[in-house]
């Protein structure tokens, strides 16, 4: 061949290879991408009203334990996951009601109510917190997270608003 | 720029003898049958991948198997897809391995010095069949489970060692959990690891003694 502009045979072959090998790589390289990432784009989020026990039971000025479990269908398996806080009643008008979630805002361990240290102290590190959910010691960026809605049922039942993370 | 990191890096690694020798080496006139080899590997490199991929979803266990399964099919993006060419490569590998085997036979190519690389590529056939065998029990389907049953219980008719065979095949006199779980890791963990060490002699052997030519009539 004698212009320097014509494809050699060799070329030829390895631009071949090239094409071919990245449009293979990609048809099977892209979606392997989001087969892995896949339980990542789910959309969750199921909203529910779940009571916590009753208002009566509930007194002033003593955190009042509760917790309940919600199933999810996490692949092929139904998996139930935990979850739990305290209702400290302020009054007797069941509006004055603050209900915290347990779920430490450190690295998301189960905080527990001492009565003799008058806290919440997480297992994990060491955190406090004290029985309205302000931070008293140790990492938590932040107090507890609060239930903002919760209402009393006609059957006297205190129920939370949950909406799955 | 480019070029000095890349001079750096093949004054250390030696890319361009790599290269020579692996993708420049002179080959006598060639046919698409002298490809059959290229090709056994290519699909071993994609079993891998695919069978990597297919392991963040597969449980190896009788409660969760088929589930596990259907949720790779169904559930999942593109999981038929990493399954499927999964599936359907695992044919075509032994189908491949099989006919280039054919190939080296009808060629004679096996004859000195290639004795060994014969020897080995047989070797590369079993393990091959091996990963069939141990891969088909893994959905834990009725098919996979009846064919695990008869494949076991023929290895059991061997003489005098049979009953040891087949209770170490499946983990105890019948097929249970610890089948399952000895099948997964033979599949993916000892022969594959089998494989690939035979592959790497059988391919410096093919290195080291060049392809052979095809006999002519002189021959």
């Amino acid at each position: 061949m004698s212009g320097s502009h014509e494809l050699s045979r060799r070329d030829f072959i390895k631009v071949t290879t090239g094409i071919v090998g990245g449009l293979i790589g990609a048809v099977v390289g892209l979606p392997a991408i989001f087969y892995l990432i896949d339980p990542a784009l789910q959309e969750g989020g199921k909203e529910a009203w779940i009571p916590i026990g009753k208002f009566e039971d509930m007194q002033v000025g003593v955190p009042y334990p509760f917790s309940f479990t919600r199933v999810q269908v996490n692949g092929w398996e139904r998996t139930a996951s935990s979850f739990g806080g305290y209702a400290i009643r302020k009054s007797d008008s069941p509006d004055d009601l603050l209900v915290l979630n347990s779920r430490c805002t450190h690295l998301a361990c189960t905080v527990n109510w001492h009565a003799e240290s008058d806290a919440y102290i997480c297992p994990c590190h060491d955190a406090k917190f004290s029985m309205e959910g302000e931070v008293l010691d140790g990492p938590p960026p932040r107090a507890l997270d609060i239930y903002e809605e919760h209402r009393l049922t006609d059957d006297g039942l205190i129920e939370i608003f949950f909406k799955e993370g | 720029m480019w070029n000095t990191i890349y001079n750096w890096l093949d004054e250390r690694l030696g890319f361009n003898e790599l290269y020579t020798n692996l993708l420049d080496r002179p080959e006598p006139k060639t046919t698409w049958w002298n490809t059959l080899g290229s090709a056994s590997m290519f699909l071993f490199i994609m079993q891998g991948l695919t069978g990597i991929f297919l392991t963040v979803y597969y449980t190896p266990s009788p409660d969760h198997a088929y589930d596990s399964i259907q949720y790779i099919m169904e559930g999942v993006a593109f999981g038929w897809l990493i399954r499927g060419i999964h599936h359907w490569g695992a044919t075509l590998m032994v189908i491949l391995v099989f006919v280039h085997m054919l190939r080296v036979f009808f060629t004679a190519s096996f004859k000195f010095p290639r004795e060994l690389t014969w020897l080995i590529g047989i070797g590369l056939f079993l393990t091959t069949l091996g990963m069939g065998f141990t891969g088909y029990l893994l959905p834990w389907n009725q098919k996979a489970y009846w064919a695990t049953t008869v494949g076991t219980q023929i290895a059991g008719t061997v003489p005098f060692l049979g009953e040891f065979i087949l209770k170490a095949l499946r983990g105890g006199p019948e097929l249970s959990a610890l089948t399952l779980q000895r099948f997964f890791s033979a599949h993916i963990w000892i022969i594959p690891a089998l494989l690939a060490g035979l592959m790497g002699v059988h391919l410096y052997l093919i290195i080291k003694h060049g392809e052979s030519h095809f006999p002519t009539k002189e021959d």
